[in-house]
């Protein structure tokens, strides 16, 4: 949250600088309920913050939503429900890990097409850089016979 | 006055990285030694002045002359001196210029250690190495000036940012720059080779050390800027898929890749065009992340268009110092020859699969940090990449090159023996999947990835270790015998076995987060809380002055079934000048694990927030990247490989080799 003060290079540490995102009182009795909570809190934006998930952000819009979580797991909605009821709201920029659509397409095959890229890529500069040689020709085969019929094999 | 001497020098040293650009590149094509030679002395010329001006702003900076805008803006006169050093490069203008100092420092290093190069190749190479100094000096002094005064000068600066102020800005930053600018040689060397338009093996040869010291660099720049972020965060994150961090990451990723592919090109003569094009890829990743960060483009696409002439600046340096050697390379590369044929099973087909897969991640890496700038930019829909895609797609990859690395290690050049490979690798296999059977037998609990990721950090190491040993295992030999066969193998496979170590102890500190505790719970002077193995008892909560800031600690004393453990004070730091708090959290290290305590302030009651953390063999990350750096060192120790090496070495280092196999 603090972190746009800082104008440090490459430095990783420009993200909060103050203890703790959940706190003491957020944290549900239940624990099978308080672990989905976070499991969830892990995927979502911190609004507020740059690349920072509510499970990390001590923004107090972060703790707003961790606090919208667990009221509504509480009262029995499953993640899927607790999510799609947040990115009504907050469109899919809340999600951590953008869904497969058209527009993100490019983004989730960036992987696959590369890879595929570079071995299409791999498989012509083999092609190209070994032609199959050619076979012998009969002259070359007499050479070879009388070659290895020398009996010496080759000292190297 | 010094200041305006530092200013001064700096002017000089872009006049003279102007004829560092231009004469020894009209001499290479002349055929002018006298021209040629400017070149070296033009480097070593520029460093000089580069280092000069730096010393100046150093000299400002310690002696809180806050005339100088730049020591105004981000020191304070009870600053301990280290941060008052290391506030130089805390900002914009001082960190340009650092990297200006190091990119001068490696032209210089190619002036002093390079002569037994080829002249004209040398020439080329410090001339482009110039043509990049200019550019950053220009951006300097024309849009990013350190040395400028202000007036009247006031009594006090508003002092480093307070999270700044730590021993991690002293090291990491100069780390992760001779890392990053480091491979500004390699680039430079390989605009050289196209514009000369010959490359062959000897090239890997000359470039050799200077990519394995940047590499190991940006190894340690990366690592210590992840331990720093570790232990100021107040969590322990230590690694968020951050635009930032991913601009590191991106270089590291093409520079492993190029270090790997340029072993290829100097053993066999193979994959020279794929690893030109590398050591092109690594440096522009690095000047992406240069744009990146100094561009203010993250913050948001506003903020880059409201302080325009930076980031217009240094996207014309990306654009040219890019499209330029890109343009160079599609124009001579069908005219380089390919050499060395090989098997698609051997050393470097396995190596292609390494490069292959470093690539795609590294594409992935690039994809998910630009995309949404990009579709935001394009279409005006916000969408965020995090960490969740990260881990999913580079995550997945990752793990398939620790899988595959083994194998890759222990192939023949040429034509290898995959089943016999496999055959050998029957320990470490074994190993890796007891480890994977015991971790999800009795570890419940944890994230499904982690088992699979601590079982082929186990194969990765065992694997490694098992190549070492088959080095030196002959029938019926003795040990003294097997251990000579040891002592005998060159350091570059030494180097080469612990940097593959290195990465298998790294992803197995990485994997045994997923096995660590955490206990969140407002504790009261008295109160126990346990975490893991442990019990942690709030002892006290007090108060004390430091030189510039006010802290809130706890005295938390840690205990295992009653006996003491250990001892360890996290803290609230208040700093004045800026008005701003920082987290200082207690650890401390048991075994390869650690305990990390953090607290809040104090409520009215005299409680603390504290959020107690069990991070087990976490310590394995960093210290499994120091073993990678270190064995980026041992292999540019290599005798036979290092620069300039006598030619008498050269017979009883193949004998080495051949020896070895």
């Amino acid at each position: 949250m603090k972190r746009l003060a800082a104008p440090l290079v490459f430095a990783f540490v420009l993200l909060a600088s103050v203890a703790g995102a959940v706190q003491p009182d957020e944290v549900m009795k239940d624990p099978a309920l308080e672990a989905r909570a976070r499991t969830l809190s892990e995927e979502l934006r911190c609004l507020v913050c740059q690349n920072q998930s509510i499970d990390d952000s001590d923004a107090p819009l972060a703790r707003d939503i961790r606090l919208l979580i667990r009221e509504r797991i509480g009262e029995g909605e499953s993640n899927a429900q607790v999510r799609a009821f947040l990115v009504s709201r907050y469109g899919d920029f809340i999600l951590l890990k953008p869904p497969f659509e058209l527009s993100t397409a490019l983004l989730w095959l960036s992987g696959p097409l590369t890879l595929a890229l570079g071995a299409f890529g791999v498989y012509l500069a083999r092609r190209r850089a070994s032609p199959p040689p050619p076979p012998l020709t009969p002259e070359e085969e007499r050479r070879l016979a009388e070659i290895a019929g020398d009996g010496e094999p080759a000292a190297r | 006055m010094i200041v305006e001497a530092g200013h001064f020098a700096l002017i000089l040293a872009f006049a003279l990285s102007l004829v560092q650009a231009s004469a020894p590149l009209y001499g290479a094509r002349r055929g002018d030694a006298a021209l040629m030679g400017v070149g070296a002395s033009a480097a070593l010329g520029q460093f000089v002045l580069v280092a000069l001006a730096f010393a100046a702003l150093a000299w400002a900076h310690l002696a809180s002359d806050f005339s100088v805008l730049n020591v105004a803006e981000n020191s304070h006169s009870a600053a301990p001196a280290i941060y008052k050093f290391s506030g130089v490069w805390g900002n914009h203008e001082g960190s340009m210029l650092l990297w200006s100092l190091i990119l001068s420092v490696f032209g210089a290093g190619v002036a002093v250690f390079g002569r037994s190069l080829p002249q004209k190749l040398r020439a080329d190479a410090l001339a482009v190495q110039g043509m990049i100094g200019a550019a950053f000096l220009a951006f300097i002094l024309l849009t990013s000036n350190p040395f400028e005064r202000l007036s009247p000068a006031p009594f006090e600066g508003q002092d480093l940012n307070p999270i700044l102020q730590d021993p991690g800005l002293a090291i990491h930053p100069p780390l992760l720059y001779l890392g990053y600018v480091g491979f500004s040689i390699v680039f430079s060397f390989a605009a050289a080779a196209l514009i000369e338009g010959r490359i062959d093996a000897a090239w890997a040869r000359y470039v050799r050390p200077f990519a394995l010291i940047a590499w190991s660099f940006l190894t340690l720049g990366i690592a210590v800027g992840s331990y720093w972020a570790y232990y100021t965060l107040g969590w322990g994150g230590f690694w968020f898929w951050d635009p930032v961090e991913n601009a590191s990451l991106m270089p590291w990723l093409a520079g492993t890749a190029f270090v790997h592919s340029a072993a290829v090109m100097e053993k066999r003569d193979a994959l020279k065009v794929w690893t030109i094009f590398l050591a092109i890829l690594a440096f522009s990743f690095s000047l992406l992340g240069t744009f990146l960060v100094r561009s203010g483009v993250l913050t948001s696409v506003h903020a880059f268009a409201s302080d325009p002439r930076r980031g217009v600046f240094i996207l014309l340096i990306l654009g040219v110092f890019i499209a330029g050697p890109l343009a160079l390379f599609a124009w001579r590369a069908p005219m380089l020859k390919q050499g060395g044929l090989f098997a698609p099973i051997s050393r470097e087909g396995a190596l292609v699969l390494n490069n292959l897969l470093l690539t795609t991640v590294c594409a992935i890496v690039f994809f998910g940090t630009l995309y949404p700038l990009a579709l935001e930019q394009l279409t005006g829909e916000k969408i965020t990449v995090g960490a969740p895609f990260f881990n999913l797609t580079a995550g997945a990859l990752l793990m398939a090159i620790a899988f595959v690395t083994p194998f890759g290690f222990s192939l023949a050049w040429k034509r290898g023996d995959l089943l016999g490979v496999a055959q050998r690798l029957t320990v470490a296999f074994a190993g890796g999947i007891v480890v994977l059977v015991a971790l999800v037998a009795f570890a419940h609990r944890g994230p499904t990835l982690a088992p699979i990721a601590a079982a082929l950090a186990v194969f990765l190491m065992l694997g490694t270790l098992s190549e070492v040993v088959s080095r030196a295992w002959r029938r019926g030999a003795s040990i003294g015998v097997m251990l000579s066969r040891l002592a005998g193998l060159p350091l570059s496979f030494w180097g080469g076995a612990l940097a593959h170590f290195g990465a298998g102890l790294a992803l197995l500190g990485l994997a045994s987060v997923g096995f660590g505790a955490e206990t969140i719970a407002m504790m009261k002077a008295g109160a126990t809380q346990s975490v893991g193995p442990y019990q942690i008892t709030l002892d006290a909560i007090s108060n004390r002055a430091g030189p510039n800031y006010r802290e809130t600690f706890a005295t938390m004393t840690i205990r295992k079934d009653g006996a003491f453990v250990a001892t360890v004070e996290p803290a609230r730091r208040a700093f004045a000048a800026r008005e701003m708090s920082t987290t200082q959290a207690g650890i401390v290290t048991l075994d390869l694990g650690q305990v990390y305590v953090a607290i809040g302030d104090p409520n009215d009651d005299g409680a603390v927030a504290a959020r107690l953390y069990w991070k087990p063999l976490v310590t394995l990350i960093w210290l499994g990247a120091m073993a990678m750096a270190l064995g980026g060192a041992l292999s540019l120790a290599d005798r036979r490989l290092r620069f300039g090496a006598p030619a008498p070495a050269r017979s009883s280092a193949a004998a080495a080799a051949r020896g070895a196999g």
